[in-house]
């Protein structure tokens, strides 16, 4: 029965391969066409997670979706206009500066449609990116009805393809994606004030318009060099991924920017690499499964904003609770209507198994209801504002009060309650 | 044998009111995050009464009410109405949303925002028929909004889209009306236009529960207060509950000394 | 052009193409107005994974499995979404972008490495659809459409569309109220006993059923023009839902006819010959019909 499975060509090659060749690759020895691009996709990486995390910071990260669908009709016009003026069609410089053209006028469109028409941006960013694609699926069309188009080879930027790459054309794009990088430098610190708090950018004498522009500039020159390593359609993954990704480890804007170009940076070197030793594994893709690795792991351990800590959290969380109501209850002798609460106080031994309050259970009541007393007068009273601010139904009243406060407090409980005037 | 044995009486008697209440709230817990914004509140709506939840920002008021209705998951807690879970008793409920919870550019026409309360009536496929309309027009001519029928929802003013609300909620019939900040940010005609139609609901029996910030209209609109700041703080008449002190708990020393004096004044 | 010509070669393609477009605009309405209108987009890149991991799992290229495979797939990503926003309290956005991306991703990488390069399965097929191919043998002329022996000759995708129009038709008729109120106002549909969740889930399957019976007649990505183009352009056409919904069929029927028009005979009648791609025509003519009522609509504009 396992034969009518057939085993994918990439396992056998992985089983036959030496190991030594991913080593060679990380170790940036497999050629020097190799090393330009694994060094391209690494400073590419790290340019997109530091510029996509403005984006994402403003919660726009699928413009870019529609920026990279609209570089496909820009591609195949550049084409067109440069096998008309005589050449071959393939200058990459010129492929990428169409690229640029049309994308720019994707994110013109949708701009546009978001501002000037009732339309939402998510719709404006389908419309642009679904019709832009389609457009340039048709002038592909027509490409291949060109006798120059047989072999344009433009189909590799849709999924970017590194193999048999020009060596001018490595060098270009790590040249590019060097820039790139420089540039996202160059504009963090207005960018992070701009993406944390608009408004106060714009108070601060801030352009936050003109932030806005050089932060859809970052995320165009990430997506045109991405165009020939990863491929139009998985660019976005890398202004997405590493962002959300760091944003796992840190509650601070400018560790968010550091983490996440880490995290691309590492997404793309290791990708890149993994690409060069395996044959046939098209780069985009793996860069983007390496990232998604990276992001996985994140969600699951990452502490505080993790799933396994904040699940832990939660729960405790919801024992804390109801614990604390079925003491009130009790102190009240009002009764429980919810079984986890039952549970709950009989496991701690406050309750016994029949349901009558135990010693400890009856102290921790008083106690309870002692404290809900003192938290009353601390709310009433305006010099313990500070206190009273904190104050959640929860947090243990030794906590915020030093014990000379609490005896003030004692103090007045004990005496016939005064009304303030 | 149990605690329930043990406080026998208390709680025949708070099950008696349970039943009876249109609106019964115990042990009431909820928390977005690690911060309870409503925590442990037990509150008993009195029938035939407008009872107004007062408290300051973030105090839990529309968390209580949207947790009580189910619409969002309490960590703890149970409602009642009319001592059913309020899955069982629908009918007998209208909930008015906060105006600013939906999107007026929505397509669609105040009548047929009405007509959104009549789903009990017409169900999946029912056939929308004559009297269907009219009774809408008539809930639409009860807040004074009758002329508006075929305009687009978002050329309203706030006022106007918080009347349609409360028509649409008038379309339900129901015997417990429960409004989230109904006068939040509607100009002085619509404010006396929905008060109005909420104490004739009240004088028609209903039971009418408003979450609102105006303390100084509560001696003025309301019978019963019931104050909170994330738990209960006081609950019952006007009269008896809406004091200074009482008020000073809720809103601890926010509450600025200018407010109070003419809190006093109001409640003197 | 005469019958003998068109109805074999250009009937079927022209109404697979309105099928297409029609169950894709119904459900679009809602997405639109939900701001959900990405999860189109989401949807109809995981088809591709969706159909490589059913070939390896079937081993065979064959409709069905693939159908349950991207069927399979749209509902991994519509939960993983969910999961990822819920559990590590991410935007929406961000959230999709993760997951078709990586999906994506793990489509292609499946597709490059296994042995489905021997098939007629790839990535190009998959996101442009090959519309054109889809004729009609069997059809001598007008006579055959009432001809029982040529009809059962019809490419399969014309029926198959056709159904699925006819499902999510029904869908969006039956639960109309519910879907109307809940997308205008959550809160109170709750508290009138409606399930907004589940709710919620069956418009995004009935929308991925609608794109993966759509895929390999139009592809994958251009499914997402259908989604949106025709109700966005429909809502700044009219501010009552029931007309929106009505415009949005017309335009969805206007594109799909003139895309598939314009493809097939737009390069002879400028002097050129051959044929350009019906899908990515139809889809930027639905773009050109966005366009000019983005421009002269009556409802372009919000009321304030």
């Amino acid at each position: 029965m396992v034969g009518a499975w057939p085993v994918p060509r990439w396992i056998r090659s992985l089983q036959r391969r030496p190991k030594p060749v991913l080593f060679d690759a990380l170790t940036l020895q497999l050629g020097y066409n190799a090393t330009l691009v694994t060094i391209g996709a690494t400073l590419l990486g790290m340019a997109a997670g530091v510029g996509g995390t403005f984006l994402f910071l403003r919660k726009r990260a699928l413009v870019s979706d529609a920026i990279s669908h609209a570089t496909l009709p820009g591609i195949g016009l550049a084409f067109i206009i440069m096998v008309a003026l005589g050449g071959d069609g393939r200058s990459l410089i010129g492929l990428l500066g169409g690229a640029a053209v049309s994308a720019g006028l994707g994110l013109l469109c949708v701009s546009w449609l978001s501002t000037r028409t009732r339309l939402a941006e998510d719709a404006a960013i389908g419309a642009v990116l679904s019709v832009f694609f389609g457009f340039g699926v048709v002038v592909l069309t027509i490409i291949q009805t060109m006798n120059a188009g047989r072999q344009a080879g433009l189909e590799g930027f849709l999924l970017g393809s590194t193999a048999g790459m020009l060596r001018s054309d490595a060098a270009i794009l790590a040249g590019a994606a060097a820039l790139t990088l420089a540039l996202v430098l160059l504009l963090r610190r207005p960018l992070t004030l701009a993406a944390f708090d608009p408004e106060y950018a714009t108070a601060s004498g801030q352009n936050v318009t003109r932030n806005d522009l050089a932060m859809m500039g970052i995320v165009l020159a990430v997506t045109v060099v991405g165009l020939k390593i990863v491929g139009l359609i998985l660019i976005v993954a890398l202004l997405i991924i590493p962002p959300v990704t760091a944003r796992f480890w840190t509650e601070r804007t400018d560790h968010v920017v550091l983490i996440s170009g880490i995290a691309g940076g590492v997404s793309g070197y290791v990708g890149a690499a993994i690409s060069a030793a395996i044959p046939d594994v098209p780069t985009g893709p793996i860069i983007v499964l390496v990232g998604f690795a990276l992001f996985a792991l994140s969600l699951l351990l990452a502490p505080r904003r993790g799933v396994m800590s904040s699940f832990l959290r939660h729960r405790s969380f919801q024992r804390r609770v109801h614990l604390r109501q079925g003491l009130l209850a009790m102190a009240q002798s009002q009764p429980i209507y919810e079984g986890l609460t039952l549970r709950l106080l009989r496991r701690a031994d406050l309750v016994r198994p029949d349901g009558v309050p135990t010693n400890s259970g009856q102290a921790r009541a008083a106690k309870a209801m002692l404290d809900e007393a003192r938290w009353s007068i601390v709310r009433g009273d305006q010099s313990y504002e500070a206190a009273a601010a904190l104050y959640d139904g929860l947090t243990d009243i030794e906590t915020l009060l030093t014990p000379d406060q609490i005896t003030e407090i004692d103090g007045r409980l004990a005496a016939p309650s005064e009304v303030p005037a | 044998m149990s605690i329930e044995l043990a406080t026998l009486n208390g709680q025949s008697a708070d099950r008696a009111a349970r039943d009876q209440s249109p609106l019964a709230i115990r042990g009431m817990t909820v928390s977005y995050g690690q911060k309870p914004a409503v925590f442990s509140v037990d509150m008993t709506v009195r029938p035939g009464a407008m009872t107004a939840i007062i408290g300051p920002n973030g105090a839990g008021k529309s968390t209580l009410l949207k947790a009580a209705l189910g619409i969002i998951t309490p960590l703890a807690g149970t409602s009642t109405v009319f001592g059913k879970t309020v899955a069982r008793q629908r009918d007998w409920i209208a909930y008015v949303p906060q105006r600013a919870s939906v999107d007026w550019d929505f397509p669609t026409r105040v009548i047929d925002v009405v007509m959104m309360g009549l789903y009990a009536q017409l169900g999946l496929l029912g056939r929308v028929r004559a009297h269907h309309r009219a009774q809408a027009l008539d809930c639409l001519a009860r807040v004074g909004m009758q002329d508006f029928a075929t305009r687009q929802i978002g050329q309203l003013s706030g006022g106007q889209q918080q009347r349609v609300f409360l028509a649409r909620a008038l379309a339900q019939q129901a015997d417990l009306y429960l409004l989230d900040e109904p006068f939040a940010g509607v100009d002085a005609a619509t404010e006396k236009a929905i008060i109005d139609v909420l104490k004739s609901l009240r004088d028609a029996g209903k039971t009418v529960v408003a979450v609102h910030h105006d303390l100084s209209t509560v001696a003025e609109y309301f019978d019963d207060v019931f104050l909170i700041n994330t738990q209960a703080v006081a609950a019952g008449p006007v009269a008896d509950v809406f004091t200074q002190e009482n008020l000073q708990a809720t809103y601890g020393g926010r509450l600025a000394g200018a407010q109070m004096d003419s809190l006093s004044a109001a409640t003197a | 052009m005469t019958g003998s010509e068109f109805v074999p070669l250009s009937l079927p393609p022209s109404l697979i193409g309105i099928c297409v477009a029609v169950a894709c605009a119904l459900p679009g309405n809602f997405l639109v107005l939900r701001r959900q209108a990405l999860i189109g987009d989401a949807i109809s890149h995981v088809v591709l994974p969706g159909i490589v991991v059913a070939f390896l799992i079937s081993g065979v290229v064959a409709k069905l499995p693939m159908l349950l495979g991207a069927a399979g797939a749209a509902v991994v990503a519509v939960a993983a979404i969910e999961l990822i926003r819920r559990l590590g309290k991410i935007e929406p956005g961000a959230a999709m972008g993760v997951v078709f991306t990586t999906m994506f991703a793990g489509g292609v990488l499946l597709l490059e490495k296994s042995d489905t390069s021997s098939v007629h399965l790839d990535v190009e097929h998959a996101l442009f659809g090959n519309l054109e191919s889809l004729i009609w043998l069997d059809a001598t002329g007008w006579s055959s459409v009432f001809d029982i022996d040529a009809l059962a000759g019809l490419p399969v995708e014309l029926p198959r569309m056709a159904i699925t129009l006819i499902g999510v038709a029904l869908f969006i008729a039956i639960f109309w109220r519910p879907l109307k109120i809940s997308t205008f106002d959550e809160g109170f549909a709750r508290t009138m006993g409606m399930r907004t969740g589940p709710l919620g889930l069956a418009l995004v399957i009935v929308s991925a059923i609608a794109a993966v019976a759509a895929f390999d007649a139009v592809g994958s990505i251009i499914v997402i023009a259908m989604f949106i183009c025709p109700p966005a352009a429909a809502r700044l056409m009219t501010n009552r839902l029931e007309t929106q919904v009505a415009w949005s069929v017309a335009f969805a029927i206007l594109a799909a006819i003139s895309g598939y028009m314009i493809a097939g005979y737009g390069p002879l009648w400028i002097g050129f010959h051959g044929s350009v791609s019906a899908a990515g025509m139809i889809a930027t003519m639905s773009g050109v019909i966005l366009g000019i009522a983005a421009v002269k609509g009556p409802h372009r504009q919000r009321a304030t």
